[in-house]
């Protein structure tokens, strides 16, 4: 099973490396989106698979039966889930508001911080 | 050795109390408070006289004062005849300079900071030559070229001067980091690195595989701050400093630290082939062209700089020498040297302090209204010049009984010594008597004599220099023996005698000297004018190269960054990319770490359905067009990644998953209405290719090393914690959610954190905007969904559009 999602996140990855590297803003966020997933299921993944049994005690245990799917990852993950959603809100934000005040969402002529023809630091003393 | 601190220890520390304390005493007692604050000098003085006793014989004091248990950082020194006659000149000369700094920068606005510095110098130089450790040598090495740089920059306003403290900082500062490099191996060689310890230990580094290294990183250190040729430029710009700086730093004591490292490793490191060829080599050829440049110069100070250089390739030339007889001349000189010169720079002080000018060809005729000044100039000059009955000649005889042969290397080095030291009679008879004798010469200022807290110095030191020659007996056995032992690495007991008591061949030396030295002294305009030409053809000269290696660096700097940081953001990116891939794939490939080749899964129809929907919305938001495709595709991957966690026994991720995803489609929603999703994606077929290679490398690494880690075993014991834990400790059947709330609740909270803040960044994002800010205009979209075009619209978007 792991071998089979394995090839899935490598699809994840690829799709998201691919948008990323675009020079438009908006596809660099889509790109975002699908990595925080693929990273989300790389690290569940790596817990190994379990079907269908969630990590619940059942009502009368005291310790659950080792069958259970593992819990730590899916802890992992469930925080990397939040972190990555609001992560992503502030981007977008970002993305707009860089939008509205220089005009476009290419990353190439986005060079407010690093003008392209910055002038070489004086010499001297 | 102690422990305890003791006096030597206090000796060390008072400079740093009183460079504290000067600044206050100058405010209260203005320009006189310098007579109180040589105090602090003129007692280290009186407390290493005490010393002398004990280190003739070749004896050494060493002591260790753990002033701060338990670091493994204590202070230690090491009193021998070296040390010892490092420690009285630089106490002695240096009470003589805080007077003497008081009258020359009397009314300064600055003269305490200027008296605090020389403090900080004073202390950091006496640091370096007593520290028994030569990690703590190094220390007080680097902060000699701080306070210098401090010192040679002191006119901050002036470029020149800037300029020259920059330069002094970079080549000295460069010199110390060789000299650090050359500790770390010398305590990896010998395992210690005291001094005291070294001493004991001769031939043990000659002897190592890493000798060579050594000596070069030390050597670079020791060339650096002795101005050795090539390096020797800063040394005549720091002549930008107050004259009291020039006395002090650059010519009686900092410079002088090379050729003290160089003594003091002389017994351990000195005496081999490489010893005995880089060193007369380097400081020969400094010899001859630091008088030579000297010849050039009209101004008093640039030429008595020179001379300096000259006299420290002298030094170095005879310490490489390692000859017995030499290195008492060495010895001898560097007394000799120190009194004279620091003696002659405060009378360049004096003329520019008493006529307004130090060009030696605009000076004249002053004896009469400087009587003093030109009777200290007149006593340091004959010492400089090698006349008896100064130490100069004491020291100038010793020095060519030491190298003089008829085998070509000792005939090389003895025509090397006597056309320097002819050079060095011309310029000091150029500075002490050209500027006082003959026909009064009309000076900006009306020549006048300086006042006592001046005098001081320069008549104490050249007296000196007489008196030292005259009880040569006493300065043989308390001064001269002790250090020349120290050097030396023996007990040395030199014969020295004030005139000749038969005809040898240093007499004849001297005599040819002399006579070269005045032939020349009356053809000096001549030779100026020759040098002058000389110079002009050439041209290009190392301290040009300074600028160009600091302009160079600059540029170099410049470019480095503009070519590793083109402002493109896409660049940032495929580095980043590209690095992740190499990261992931090389160790794997490297250390044959791949992963066999999979067996074919065993999945459930559904599970394969599940997967092949993610794959689909993958494919469709690389292909989307416009909005809502890329909207309703990005939406669709994240469910079945919802799906995935539903089947796999995540039902909590599963929720949540949805429940960001759908909330994330809203947001894209909102904020797509208003951004734009070029049709498509402006790459050139090139750039798919290095895009896609890229994207697949990345995932390809992500595959393979997953694959990797699934076929390792797997370590469920922190699982089994939780799962048996969950219960019996936190008292919740639902794992997972004890995990986050009770196990690692204070990660959840800084999870919360988190979300909160990125919340205010947005709202602030939303929020906050520019009083005048140019109005966007979205373009257009194909799909036209939610277009809300701004009304307004200003000129200069516009014309971007």
């Amino acid at each position: 099973m792991e071998v089979a999602l394995a090839a899935l996140i490598g699809i994840f990855f690829v799709t998201a490396v691919y948008l990323m590297l675009s020079p438009h803003v908006i596809r660099i966020l889509l790109g975002v989106a699908v990595l925080g997933n693929a990273v989300n299921l790389l690290i569940f993944t790596s817990g190994r698979l379990t079907r269908e049994v969630p990590p619940i005690v059942p009502d009368g245990m005291i310790v659950a039966d080792p069958s259970i799917a593992n819990p730590l990852p899916q802890a992992l993950v469930l925080t990397a889930i939040v972190i990555s959603f609001s992560f992503f809100a502030f981007l977008l934000t970002l993305a707009y508001r860089a939008f509205q005040e220089l005009g476009t969402d290419d990353t190439d002529t986005m060079r407010i911080a690093e003008p392209a023809d910055e002038a070489a630091p004086p010499t001297g003393y | 050795m102690n422990a305890a601190i003791d006096g030597t220890f206090i000796a060390i520390l008072a400079p740093f109390f009183a460079a504290a304390l000067a600044p206050f005493v100058v405010r209260m007692l203005g320009h006189n408070g310098s007579w109180l604050l040589a105090l602090v000098p003129a007692g280290i003085f009186v407390h290493f006289l005490g010393y002398i006793d004990q280190t003739v014989g070749g004896a050494g004091i060493a002591s260790v004062w753990d002033w701060w248990p338990g670091m493994g950082w204590p202070l230690s020194y090491l009193i021998d005849g070296l040390s010892l006659m490092f420690a009285l000149l630089i106490s002695g000369i240096g009470t003589f300079i805080i007077l003497y700094s008081g009258g020359y920068m009397k009314g300064h606005p600055q003269l305490g900071r200027f008296l605090s510095f020389m403090f900080l110098f004073m202390g950091a130089m006496q640091g370096l030559i007593i520290s028994d450790n030569l990690v703590t040598v190094f220390i007080f090495w680097e902060l000699t070229s701080i306070t210098s740089f401090l010192l040679i920059g002191f006119n901050t306003t002036k470029e020149k001067s800037r300029r020259a403290a920059l330069q002094a900082l970079v080549v000295t500062g460069g010199g110390g980091l060789s000299l650090l490099a050359g500790i770390i191996l010398v305590q990896l060689v010998a395992g210690t690195s005291d001094l005291s310890t070294l001493l004991t230990q001769p031939g043990l580094l000659q002897t190592s595989p890493y000798y060579m290294p050594i000596l070069l990183l030390f050597l670079g250190g020791a060339f650096t701050k002795s101005a050795q040729f090539p390096l020797h430029f800063w040394l005549p710009n720091a002549m930008e400093a107050p004259t009291p700086v020039s006395a002090y730093l650059h010519s009686a004591t900092m410079v002088k630290a090379g050729v003290y490292l160089l003594m003091r490793i002389q017994p351990i490191m000195g005496d081999t082939l490489a010893w005995s060829i880089i060193l007369p080599i380097f400081g020969g050829t400094t010899l001859i062209v630091g008088t030579l440049l000297a010849v050039r110069q009209t101004d008093l100070k640039l030429m008595l700089a020179y001379t300096t250089v000259a006299s420290l390739g002298l030094l170095v030339m005879l310490t490489g020498t390692s000859n017995e007889i030499a290195i008492q001349g060495a010895v001898l000189y560097l007394l000799a040297h120190s009194l004279f010169k620091g003696a002659l720079f405060m009378v360049a002080g004096l003329i520019d302090h008493g006529t307004g000018t130090r060009d030696v060809t605009k000076l004249g005729g002053l004896a009469k209204a400087m009587p003093i000044t030109f009777g200290a100039a007149a006593f340091a000059a004959l010492s400089m010049a090698g006349l008896p009955p100064f130490i100069g000649f004491v020291a100038k005889e010793e020095l060519y009984l030491g190298i003089w042969g008829t085998e070509p290397p000792f005939l090389a080095l003895t025509i090397t010594a006597v056309i320097g030291n002819a050079l060095m009679l011309v310029i000091g008879f150029a500075v002490a008597f050209k500027p006082f004798l003959g026909a009064k010469v009309e000076t900006p200022k009306a020549a006048h004599e300086g006042p006592l807290l001046m005098l001081a110095g320069p008549v104490v030191l050249s007296v000196c220099g007489l008196a030292s020659a005259i009880f040569l007996h006493w300065t043989s056995v308390h001064l001269v023996g002790p250090m020349a032992s120290s050097v030396a690495g023996k007990v040395l007991t030199p014969a020295l005698h004030l005139f000749p008591t038969a005809i040898k061949a240093n007499l004849i030396l001297s005599l040819i000297t002399v006579a070269l030295g005045l032939v020349l002294f009356f053809r000096l305009a001549l030779l100026r004018g020759i040098m002058d030409r000389v110079l002009r053809t050439i041209g290009w000269g190392p301290d040009l190269g300074f600028d160009q290696f600091m302009n160079g660096t600059v540029l170099a700097a410049h470019r480095v960054t503009r070519l590793v940081q083109p402002g493109q953001m896409n660049m940032y990116m495929k580095v980043a990319f590209a690095m992740t891939a190499a990261a992931i794939l090389l160790p794997l490939i490297l250390l044959d770490e791949l992963p066999n080749w999979p067996e074919m899964p065993d999945m459930r129809f559904y599970e394969w359905g599940v997967m092949a929907i993610a794959v689909i919305g993958l494919a469709a938001v690389l292909n989307a067009k416009n909005r809502l495709t890329a909207i309703v595709a990005l939406g669709i991957q994240g469910f079945a990644v919802a799906l995935i966690f539903m089947l796999f026994g995540a039902p909590d991720l599963s929720f949540t998953q949805f429940m960001v995803e759908t909330l994330s489609v809203v947001i894209l929603a909102l904020v797509m209405t208003r951004l734009s999703l070029y049709q498509d994606d402006h790459r050139s077929p090139v750039r798919t290719v290095v895009d896609g290679t890229l994207a697949l490398a990345v995932g390809g690494g992500f595959f393979l090393l997953l694959l990797a880690v699934v076929q390792q075993p797997f370590n469920a014991e922190l699982s089994d914690f939780f799962r048996e834990h969950s219960v019996a400790i936190a008292h919740g059947r639902n794992i997972v959610n004890v995990i986050l709330v009770d196990f690692r609740g204070v990660d959840t909270l800084g999870e919360i954190a988190v979300v909160a803040i990125a919340g205010l960044a947005i709202l602030a994002l939303i929020r906050v905007r520019p009083k005048t800010r140019p109005k966007a205009q979205p373009i257009s979209d194909n799909s036209n969904v939610g277009v809300v075009a701004s009304a307004k619209t200003s000129p200069a978007q516009e014309t971007t559009q």
